[in-house]
C-alpha cells in the first residue's frame, strides 16, 4: 500500500501571531510541522504497521517546509517530496491542484491523508478539493480505519460529525482526513531523527509535474488584527464562598447572559 | 427578478440544524441589499417540510431534491448534484453553514464548479454580485478580509456567528422538485451505521458552556476510595469529582461542558470536549472557565465569548486578563455554590 | 570553529523536551511531594532509547555523540533533576565505564542490555562515612579462587533500589604504597545473594528521585566482572567522574535555563505598581545573570562534549563546566524565586523545586571546594592529568552508527 501524507509547516502552536504593517510575523516562534498533520502521518504509519506498505510525506510550499518534512521523516514516513516553485497562499483550491498532481505524478497512491486542517488557514476543506481534483471519494473527520483491504480496495472508516459517530464504506483510493480521536502521534524515534538528518528531499517543481501555476480565485485583501476587546476586569469577592457566588450570579443576571 | 443568492440547507435525519436558518436569514439581507432573489436547497428524503420552513424563514425559491440516494449526507452525489443546478441556474453566491457537513460539499462543489471557497465567515457584505468576508485564521489570532474572483463565490458561515431570522409562517415562495443525479451504484461511499453520543449540548451550538481545566484535580483533601490505589487514577478520580460539579452547573444552565487541552491530555475527559486551537472553537453568550490557566491555545478557542467568567486559585492566570468577572478561589468551592446561588435565582 | 549544532542534535533535544512536557511536566509536582519516583519513567526512558543515546549502534545503543549527550541532560533538568540523575548514573558513571574499560565480553553481557535499557545501571563509590576521600574506603573484595568476596556500604547512591547492574569501587589491596592503588572496580549484578538496599527520605532535592544505599554482605563476584586491572580501580572511578561530572553540568545549565524560562514568564505576567514586573530594573537584572549563567555554562559543557568527541582528555574543562553550571543553578533558582515573590516561595509553582533540586548537585561529583582546589592546582601547576591506559573512545560517527 502506498499512503501520501500532506505535511504543511506553520507558526508553532503558542507562536503570538499579530500582523505589523500589513504583515503576519510570530516573532521568534519556530515554524513547525501542523501539529494536526502529525495525526495524519500517525495515521499512516498505523495503516502501514497493520497493513504493510510505505509513507510518502508530501509537502507544497517554500523551501523552509523541509523543516516539517524532516519530522515526517523522523517519525517514521519513508520518503519525503517537496514541491516548491509555488509559494502557499489562501487558495486551497490551488493548493489542491498542484498537491493532486503531485499525488498523480508520484503514481500508484492508495491513500492521501490530510490533517484536519492547518492552523494558519484554517480552511479544512484542501483535502475535500485534492480528492475531487482526482476523482477520489473523501472521507473526511475520520477518527478509526476498523478495515482495510488494499487488494479488494475496500475502506471501512469511523468519522466524528456533530451527531456522533458515523461508520461509512467506500472504495481505494481515497483521500482521508484525520482527526485527533485517531491517537496521539508517536515522537519521532532517535533512529528516525538520524535518517531524516541524512535525508535527501527530492525537489519537484510544477514543470516536472506538468501543470501550468492553477489560477488564483480565492485572495485575502487584507489581514488585520482583531479589535481590542475591551474586557474591564472585575474580580467578584465576598466574604464567603456563599456571597461571591451570590455576587457572580446577580452580575450574569445583568449581562442578560442566561 | 433573477434568483442570484442561493443557500443550502443542512440537514440530519429529515431535521434542519437551526444553523441552516442563520444562513438563509443573512441569504435573506444579502438578497434585499443587491435586489436578487434568494433560492434555499433542500437535499435530503423526506425532507419536503424543511422546504417549507425555508421559504417562512425568508427563501423565495427552494429546489427541493428529496430522494433515498440524498438520505444520508455524502458529498459526492451532494456535490454533483449542487454542480448540475448552479451551472443551470448560475447563481452569484450559495452560501452554507459551517458544519462539517456544509464545509465538505462546499468544498467538493468548488472543484467541479472550478471556483474557490471562503470558510467559515463571520462577516459578509456584498456590493453588485461581489462578496467580501471576514474570516478569523490562525485560530482566531488574526482576521482576513477575503475574496473570490469566480462565480459562483461559495461561503461557509460560522455558526451562530450570524442572527437568526425571523420565522414568518404567512410567507410563500415556489418550491421546485428536482432529480438527484447520481444512482446509488454509481455512489462509491455508503454510510454503514450510525451512533449518537451522549445526549447532552453540542459545543459549538451551545450559547452557555462551562469549562474545566486542570484545576479540576486540584483537591487534594478529596479522598478517593479505596479500591483507586494508582496515583493517575487517583487523580483522574479527583478531576472527575471537580468535573460532576461542572456538569451540574451546565445542566442547571442547558450548558455545553468544554474542557482545557491539559485536562483533555490528562484523561481527565474525552477530546470531544476539547475547547481550543486543536480542539473545537467557540463563541458563546457565556463562558465559565472553571480551573484552566488560560493557555493561549485556549484563549483561541474562546476568546470571542461575549462574557467570561473565570475561577481560578491563581490570582496571576492569564484566564483573570480576559474575563469581565473572576473569582480567586477554589473551583471545587465556588462551583457548587453558583449554582446553588443560580438555581435560586432561576426558580422564581 | 563551528558553534552551529547539527540537525540530528537539534533533531534530539526537540524530542526530548517534548517528551518532558508532554509526560513529565504534568505529574513531577506530584511525585515530588510524595517523594516517590514515576514508576513509568525508567521504561519510558528505555523505550525512547533515552537510557542508550550516546552508546554505539553495535552494543545496542542510538549511536550518537557526546554531546548530544549533554544536550539530552539539558532538556532533562529543565523538567526535573531527577530525570537527569538517571542518565548520570546510568549512562555517564557506569555505561560509558564500561564502553571505556571493559572487555568485548563486559560489553556484550553488561553494556548491551544497558544501552537498550533492558537493564539500569547504578554506580557505588561514595560510603556513609567516605565522600570525596575516595582512597580512605572501608568495603572490601577479597580473592578467593575465581570470585571475589564483597563487603561493606555504599551510600547515596542513585538509584540503588531500581538498578540492575552496579559499578562499584572497592578496596582489594589496603597494603598497597600508592594509596590509588589499592582500589578495584567491579560490576555487581543486584540480584546478587548478600546484595541489600533501601531508598533514603526526606532529602532537601531529587524527591521524585531514587536515592540510596547499597549493603554487600559476603557478595560473590567472578573475576570476569572486574572491570579493569586489579588496582586500577581509582583511576577507573576517576575517570566515571569526567563523564559523569558533564552530565551533571549540562544537566544544571538545564535548570538555570529552566529558572530563567520561569521568571521572563513570571515577570511578563505579574503586575505591580500598573506595570508588569519585568518592566523594573532590578527584575531585569536578575533576568540578565540568569541568561549569562545560562550562556556561559552552556558554552563550557559544549566544550568538554566537543572534546569527548575528539578523544581528548577533558579532566580539567569538564570540572570547571560542572563547577560553574552547578553553582550558577543554585543562584539562579535562588533568584528564580525573588522574582516570584511570595508564590515563588510555594509549591504552586516550579521555582522552589529548582531551588532544592540545584543544592545536590554542589555537592556530589566533586563539591564545589573540589572543583576550585582542582582548577587552582592546575594553574599553579600543582596538577597534572596523565594519560591513562584507556581512554573514553573518541567519538566515531561511522563506528557508533554501523548495525556491525
Amino acid at each position: 500500500m502506498k499512503i501520501v501524507v500532506r505535511i504543511k509547516l506553520v507558526p508553532d502552536t503558542a507562536a503570538k501571531v499579530v500582523v505589523e504593517d500589513g504583515q503576519v510575523t510570530w516573532g521568534d516562534a519556530p515554524l513547525v510541522i501542523n501539529p494536526w498533520d502529525e495525526f495524519a502521518v500517525e495515521a499512516a504509519l498505523q495503516l502501514t504497521e497493520q497493513h504493510g506498505g510505505e509513507v510518502i510525506a508530501l509537502s507544497v510550499g517554500e523551501e523552509s517546509s523541509r523543516e516539517a518534512l524532516k519530522h515526517a521523516l523522523a517519525m517514521g514516513c519513508n520518503e519525503a517530496i517537496l514541491v516548491s516553485d509555488y509559494v502557499i497562499d489562501p487558495d486551497t483550491q490551488r493548493t489542491a491542484k498542484v498537491l493532486a498532481a503531485a499525488v498523480e505524478k508520484i503514481g500508484d497512491v492508495d491513500l492521501v491523508i490530510f490533517g484536519k486542517q492547518s492552523i494558519d488557514g484554517d480552511n479544512a476543506v484542501t483535502g475535500t478539493q485534492t480528492a475531487r481534483n482526482l476523482g477520489w471519494p473523501s472521507l473526511t473527520l475520520v477518527s478509526a480505519v476498523p478495515a482495510l483491504d488494499v487488494d479488494a480496495k475496500t475502506i471501512r472508516i469511523e468519522r466524528a460529525v456533530e451527531e456522533g459517530r458515523q461508520v461509512v464504506d467506500g472504495v481505494l483510493p481515497a483521500v482521508l482526513s484525520i482527526v485527533k480521536d485517531y491517537g496521539e502521534p508517536r515522537y519521532p524515534s532517535f533512529i528516525g531523527i538520524r535518517k531524516a538528518s541524512k535525508a535527501e528531499i527530492p525537489v519537484w517543481s510544477l514543470e516536472d509535474l506538468g501543470i501550468e501555476l492553477p489560477n488564483v480565485v480565492v485572495s485575502w485583501s487584507e489581514i488585520m488584527n482583531p479589535p481590542q476587546r475591551e474586557v474591564t476586569n472585575e474580580i467578584v469577592q465576598g466574604d464567603s464562598v456563599e456571597e461571591t457566588a451570590a455576587a457572580l450570579a446577580d452580575k450574569l443576571f445583568a449581562e442578560k447572559v442566561l | 427578478m433573477a434568483n442570484k443568492i442561493w443557500v443550502c440547507i443542512d440537514q440530519f435525519k429529515g431535521e434542519a440544524l437551526v444553523t441552516s436558518w442563520e444562513a438563509v436569514g443573512t441569504g435573506r439581507k444579502l438578497a434585499d441589499e443587491v435586489g436578487a432573489g434568494l433560492t434555499a436547497l433542500v437535499f435530503g428524503e423526506g425532507v419536503e417540510n424543511i422546504a417549507n420552513t425555508a421559504i417562512h424563514y425568508g427563501a423565495d425559491e427552494v429546489l427541493l431534491a428529496d430522494d433515498p440516494t440524498l438520505a444520508d449526507f455524502r458529498p459526492e452525489p451532494y456535490a454533483a448534484l449542487l454542480a448540475k443546478l448552479a451551472e443551470d441556474g448560475s447563481p452569484d453566491v450559495i452560501l452554507f453553514p459551517t458544519t462539517t457537513r456544509g464545509r465538505e460539499l462546499a468544498g467538493m462543489a468548488s472543484v467541479d464548479l472550478n471556483t474557490g471557497v471562503l470558510p467559515d465567515v463571520i462577516e459578509l457584505d456584498v456590493q453588485g454580485d461581489k462578496v467580501t468576508a471576514i474570516r478569523p485564521v490562525y485560530a482566531g489570532k488574526l482576521l482576513a478580509r477575503t475574496e473570490c474572483s469566480s462565480k459562483p463565490q461559495l461561503v461557509t458561515l460560522r455558526v451562530r456567528a450570524f442572527g437568526m431570522p425571523e420565522l414568518n409562517e404567512s410567507r410563500t415562495g415556489t418550491v421546485t422538485k428536482v432529480d438527484a443525479l447520481m444512482a446509488e451504484d454509481e455512489i462509491v461511499t455508503k454510510v454503514v451505521e450510525y451512533a449518537t453520543v451522549g445526549a447532552g449540548v453540542s459545543l459549538t451550538d451551545a450559547s452557555i458552556i462551562v469549562s474545566g481545566g486542570r484545576g479540576t484535580s486540584n483537591r487534594p483533601q478529596l479522598i478517593p476510595p479505596d479500591e483507586i490505589t494508582d496515583e493517575k487514577e487517583q487523580e483522574i478520580w479527583r478531576a472527575q469529582q471537580g468535573f460532576k460539579l461542572i456538569g451540574e452547573l451546565a445542566s442547571l444552565l442547558g450548558a455545553a461542558v468544554g474542557a482545557s487541552r491539559a485536562a483533555v491530555d490528562a484523561n481527565y475527559i474525552p477530546y470531544s470536549a476539547q475547547v481550543g486551537q486543536t480542539g473545537k472553537v467557540v463563541a458563546p453568550d457565556l463562558y465559565i472557565a472553571c480551573g484552566i490557566s488560560g493557555a493561549i491555545q485556549h484563549q483561541a478557542g474562546m476568546r470571542t465569548s461575549k462574557v467570561i467568567v473565570a475561577i481560578n486559585k491563581d490570582p496571576d492566570a492569564p484566564i483573570f486578563k480576559l474575563a469581565r468577572y473572576g473569582v480567586v478561589g477554589d473551583l471545587h468551592d465556588i462551583v457548587p455554590a453558583l449554582t446553588e446561588a443560580l438555581e435560586d435565582r432561576l426558580s422564581y | 570553529m563551528d558553534f552551529n549544532l547539527s540537525e540530528e542534535h537539534l533533531g534530539v533535544q526537540k524530542m526530548v523536551r517534548e517528551f518532558t512536557q508532554k509526560e513529565i511536566a504534568p505529574v513531577i509536582k506530584e511525585y515530588d511531594r510524595k517523594q516517590e519516583m514515576p514508576s513509568f519513567i525508567l521504561p519510558r526512558m528505555a523505550e525512547l532509547g533515552i537510557l542508550g543515546i550516546n552508546i554505539p549502534v553495535r552494543y545496542g545503543g542510538q549511536g550518537f555523540d557526546y554531546i548530544t549527550l549533554g544536550l539530552v541532560c539539558e532538556e532533562l533538568e529543565a523538567m526535573d533533576s531527577t530525570l537527569r540523575v538517571i542518565m548520570s548514573v546510568h549512562m555517564g558513571l557506569n555505561s560509558m565505564a564500561i564502553l571505556q574499560w571493559g572487555t568485548e565480553e563486559q560489553k556484550q553481557k553488561f553494556l548491551v542490555p544497558q544501552a537498550k535499557g533492558e537493564k539500569v545501571a547504578c554506580f557505588g563509590l561514595t560510603e556513609p562515612g567516605v565522600g570525596t576521600d575516595v582512597a580512605g574506603m572501608s568495603s572490601t573484595a577479597k580473592k578467593d579462587g575465581d570470585d571475589w568476596v564483597l563487603n561493606g556500604e555504599k551510600m547515596w547512591i542513585s538509584l540503588a533500589t531500581k538498578a540492575d547492574h552496579a559499578l562499584v569501587v572497592m578496596l582489594t589491596n589496603p597494603d598497597a604504597k600508592d594509596s590509588h592503588d589499592r582500589l578495584t572496580a567491579f560490576i555487581v549484578e543486584m540480584d546478587s545473594k548478600g546484595v541489600t538496599t533501601g531508598d533514603i527520605h526526606g532529602k532537601l532535592g531529587v524527591r521524585a528521585g531514587s536515592t540510596g544505599w547499597i549493603a554487600f554482605q559476603d557478595v560473590r563476584v567472578p573475576d570476569a566482572n572486574r572491570l579493569g586491572e586489579e588496582g586500577e580501580g581509582f583511576r577507573i572511578a576517576m575517570s566515571c567522574l569526567d563523564n559523569g561530572r558533564y552530565t551533571v553540568g549540562a544537566g544544571a545549565t538545564g535548570l538555570i535555563r529552566a529558572s530563567l524560562d520561569a521568571s521572563v514568564n513570571y515577570a511578563h505576567q505579574r503586575e505591580a505598581f500598573g506595570r508588569e514586573i519585568g518592566k523594573f530594573q532590578l527584575v531585569q537584572q536578575k533576568i540578565a545573570y540568569m541568561v549569562q549563567s545560562y550562556e556561559m555554562a552552556r558554552l563550557l559543557y559544549l566544550r568538554a562534549g566537543w572534546m569527548k568527541n575528539q578523544g581528548v582528555r577533558n579532566t580539567r574543562e569538564t570540572s570547571i563546566a560542572k563547577w560553574f553550571a552547578t553553582d550558577a543553578s543554585f543562584q539562579a533558582a535562588s533568584e528564580a524565586i525573588q522574582v516570584h515573590g511570595a508564590y515563588g516561595y510555594s509549591d504552586e509553582y516550579d521555582v522552589e523545586r529548582y531551588l532544592r533540586n540545584s543544592k545536590g548537585a554542589v555537592i556530589y561529583e566533586g563539591t564545589s571546594e573540589v572543583h576550585q582546589l582542582m582548577q587552582a592546582g592546575y594553574a599553579l601547576g600543582y596538577r597534572k592529568d596523565g594519560p591513562l591506559r584507556k581512554e573514553l573512545p573518541a567519538y566515531d560517527a561511522e563506528f557508533w552508527q554501523e548495525e556491525k
